[in-house]
């Protein structure tokens, strides 16, 4: 049954008439034409896809368009924009954290994640940080590096 | 760049090209395109590993939507898939011989209707039993399907005297059988393609590694040219071997759905129909013969090296050669003989994946060499040392190595940073903390001649009245850096800054075909090609606008007869060596991977920072391969469907790694680079189960060894030290 939805997108509101149960992941890769948001493995296990949802990291192959209405979400293509988003892309590029880029998307949205909440996280708080996100390109170190670099340009 | 940049040496570190476009989120994937007019595809798959169809029962299809099988191919079309073999079929037609065999595509507009539809239809078959595994191949379970016997492919190898001569003169013969299990690539994007009519050609979007590959591959399913079907690689989201051949399987029955219906029509995977049916690495068994001395001094070895190649052959032989090939890995023996056996079996084909069935063989003798080193009380390293081969010593094939083998000064930088002689001997077996160290090489590019009989790759480059310069082959960009250390190569020769040069997704009508990006070729052959253009391009800088054109040309001096698989089969080796140490939970199993040091010999480096991105991650592959990727087959169906039963590493699985390189410049290669790529994946495997198997004192003989693996061995294993 079609349902009308509102939530913010990237500082925007938003609203659409749709199928409260489609994935939120369907929903901002097909409505709103987020394709920075991948989907990797459909089952929140390898964070491809993770955006923010008012403010936390969450993975929306598992969230249904319904449980956004009223909520403020923000993809990598807004990330992106912001001061730290920008701060954390920049980083990656110079630290060699990206190879096929197709997890490195949700990498920059849980780095920044990990960054709003703790500007200056430890090796093991990086790790830990980013271990709901799978890649299987780089063996992570260059990716933590990077967050490294990003989290000391900040200071 | 900046000008201050092309003075330095090529090797010093620049931000990838695409780095930003990727992390920004604006890099277009297959499934990021705008495919809105074309159709939805989903493939119909075969259930049983066995069988003959019966029947299949269709729903009535609604108007716009179809049914796409083997019964259209056009008259004068052919029903396989051209990928070096011609046995893997585009639809099972009367029969199926693995479970996912594509059987046929459900086609039209809306993506919920073509889902209903298919889970509408009904197969009937009449089962046959199936063989699964090796031995069961081996032993024709249910009949043999392939030659009478179901070996696939074969070869052998003899180096020195015929062994069961020597051996008759040994102290002892002892026989050891190594074996290792499916690897699932998880590239993180899974496989899709679109496939597209425009006037009298049509065109393919695809997440691929061989956009000619696809295109050789698919045209006689229609009986037209190649070039009437055009390739474009879209960016691509990993491949590692997996977007090799594979995507062809794809690509075969969209090009028939797009004739059929005269529309573009598109096929995504999600992850678990990826993982259920994409190919996988090959499992292995070694069966090691090896005849010592009173001392434990090898005299001879055999090797039986058995793959499980899977219902169709496709690329499988040239992998199980290159396995062969590699079976002596760092070390030269005085007498051998190998052989080799590609075995059919009912289960999904086996392709490529990172090593292309060298990390096998590898893994295989590091291990037998650690367990005969410890059945004679010697330790690995030092029993090791005793065979490193050098330059000018005898190959596998009877060749030469032609280049310096740096393996000593490799060592004494692993050795150094990891304290691994003091460790090696406090780390008593069986204490729970275990040092282990492997040794590794990977022949770059096509074997012996094959560059210039086979591949003939071609290479342009084209100069813009604005100064502007465009490099033009088929080589992809996916994840390895290649997009970026192209233009690097072609500015530094150029004297020009990196922005001046366009390189650009292939599109099979716009390039030449330089041959696949596999083979760990494409940076010392097609990276060479690259620096030769931009050399003739500088000497005529001064006129307006213009194309040169390179081809590959073998060097001469250096024989290979690819009937007889003798000379030279590689000019170029990567080397490596690994160092892993661990501690294991004396109550749960579980294990800890304290350190990781390796050192790569990748000749003259074209980027350093991708390179250290390549070790990384290659060596986590690796030992993920070893220790958790466990992929059963069962009765023919992987039993592992998702990334939560699959378990890939982590950013918490493994601590920061500590990577080396020799400078070994190679003759051939552009500014003297090597192939480095599959390299990295083929020896950390082996160094952590070294690592692990002294650590709990017991004989590893069989990957993957994950935890509840680890804790049967404490239990019930064969102590380290037992006699073979």
């Amino acid at each position: 049954m079609e349902t009308k939805i509102s939530f913010t997108l990237n500082g925007k509101k938003v609203s659409l008439s749709t199928d409260p149960l489609r994935r939120l992941l369907d929903v901002l890769r097909e409505d709103f034409g987020c394709t920075g948001v991948k989907e990797g493995c459909s089952e929140g296990e390898c964070g491809a896809c993770s955006v923010m949802f008012n403010n936390k990291m969450v993975t929306p192959c598992l969230i249904p368009v319904g449980a956004a209405n009223g909520q403020d979400i923000m993809t990598i293509e807004g990330v992106s924009k912001t001061e730290l988003g920008q701060r954390i892309v920049q980083a990656f590029a110079d630290g060699g954290a990206v190879q096929c880029g197709y997890c490195i998307p949700g990498m920059v949205i849980a780095a920044y994640n990990l960054l709003l909440e703790n500007p200056n996280p430890s090796e093991e708080e990086i790790r830990l940080g980013i271990s709901g996100n799978i890649c299987r390109c780089t063996g992570y170190d260059l990716i933590v590096e990077s967050i490294k670099l990003a989290a000391k340009r900040g200071r | 760049m900046i000008a201050e940049e092309l003075t330095r040496d090529i090797s010093t570190a620049m931000r990838r090209l695409d780095a930003v476009e990727k992390s920004e989120g604006t890099a277009k994937y297959v499934s990021d395109y705008d495919f809105s007019d074309c159709l939805w595809a989903r493939m119909v798959r075969s259930s049983v590993p066995r069988g003959i169809i019966k029947n299949i029962k269709l729903p009535k299809m609604p108007e716009d939507y179809y049914w796409v099988s083997a019964k259209d191919i056009p008259e004068g079309g052919h029903n396989y898939l051209h990928m070096i073999a011609t046995d893997w079929k585009c639809f099972a037609d009367g029969d199926v011989k693995y479970v996912g065999e594509t059987i046929g595509l459900v086609v039209g507009p809306d993506k919920t209707t073509v889902e209903d539809l298919r889970e509408q239809i009904e197969i009937e078959y009449e089962e046959q039993e199936p063989a699964v595994s090796i031995d069961e191949g081996v032993a024709c379970k249910g009949g043999a399907f392939v030659n009478g016997n179901n070996i696939h492919c074969h070869l052998k190898l003899e180096t020195g005297e015929n062994v069961e001569d020597v051996f008759k003169r040994c102290d002892k013969v002892v026989e050891e059988t190594i074996e290792t299990g499916y690897q699932e690539h998880i590239y993180l994007e899974t496989n899709g393609a679109c496939c597209i009519p425009e006037g009298d050609h049509y065109v393919i979007y695809a997440s691929a590694q061989c956009p000619f590959y696809i295109r050789k591959s698919i045209a006689p399913v229609l009986n037209i040219d190649p070039d009437k079907i055009v390739v474009r690689q879209a960016t691509t989201g990993g491949a590692f071997g997996g977007k090799e051949h594979f995507p062809d399987v794809l690509c075969g029955p969209l090009l028939l759905a797009a004739y059929k219906t005269g529309k573009g029509v598109k096929m995504f995977f999600d992850r678990e129909e990826d993982i259920e049916n994409s190919v996988k690495r090959h499992p292995s068994k070694v069966v090691f013969k090896t005849g010592l001395d009173k001392n434990g001094n090898i005299l001879a070895m055999d090797s039986k090296v058995y793959y499980n190649v899977g219902a169709y052959l496709a690329s499988s032989f040239v992998v199980l050669q290159r396995g062969c090939f590699h079976v002596t890995g760092c070390y030269e023996f005085p007498n051998m003989r190998t052989e080799g056996f590609g075995v059919a079996t009912n289960s999904f084909p086996s392709c490529a994946f990172r090593g292309f069935g060298a990390p096998q063989t590898l893994f295989a003798i590091e291990t037998h060499m650690c367990h005969l080193a410890e059945m004679y009380g010697v330790e690995p390293l030092e029993y090791k040392s005793r065979y490193f081969i050098k330059q000018g010593d005898n190959t596998s094939t009877n060749g030469k190595v032609v280049e310096r083998v740096m393996i000593p000064e490799m060592l004494e930088q692993v050795l150094k940073a990891s304290d691994y002689k003091r460790k090696a001997k406090e780390y008593k077996y069986g204490t729970g903390k275990g040092i282990g160290i492997a040794f590794y090489n990977h022949g770059g590019a096509f074997t012996g001649n094959g560059e210039q009989a086979i591949i003939k790759a071609k290479c342009r480059m084209h100069k813009y009245p604005d100064g502007t310069v465009e490099i033009l082959n088929s080589q992809t960009e996916m994840g390895q850096g290649f997009h970026t250390i192209i233009p690097k190569i072609a500015a530094h020769v150029l004297g020009i800054p990196v922005e001046k040069i366009i390189y650009k997704d292939p599109d099979t009508s716009r390039v030449p075909d330089s041959g696949p990006t596999a083979a760990s070729r494409s940076t010392m052959i097609v990276g060479r090609l690259v620096e030769k253009a931009a050399q003739q391009v500088k000497e005529r800088w001064n006129e307006k606008e213009f194309e040169v054109e390179t081809h590959y040309e073998h060097p001469d001096g250096f024989p290979w007869d690819q009937s007889t698989f003798q000379g030279y089969a590689y000019l170029g080796y990567g080397w490596g060596v690994c160092v892993v140490e661990v501690e294991v939970d004396p109550c749960t199993g579980e294990v800890t991977t304290k350190g990781i040091w390796s050192s790569h010999d990748g000749g003259h480096l074209i980027d350093e920072l991708i390179v250290h991105g390549q070790v990384n991650g290659g060596v986590i592959q690796g030992i993920g391969w070893a220790s958790t990727e466990v992929l059963q087959n069962v009765k023919g169906h992987f039993k592992q469907t998702s990334m939560s039963d699959y378990i890939v590493p982590t950013s918490m699985d493994y601590p920061k790694q500590e990577c080396f390189f020799v400078e070994n410049p190679y003759e051939w290669g552009p500014f003297g680079a090597k192939g480095l790529g599959e390299l990295v994946f083929n020896g950390s495997g082996a160094a952590y189960i070294d690592a692990l198997s002294r650590a709990i004192g017991k004989r590893i003989q069989s990957i993957p060894c994950p935890t509840e693996q680890v804790m049967l061995y404490m239990l019930n294993g064969k102590d380290i030290e037992e006699a073979l």
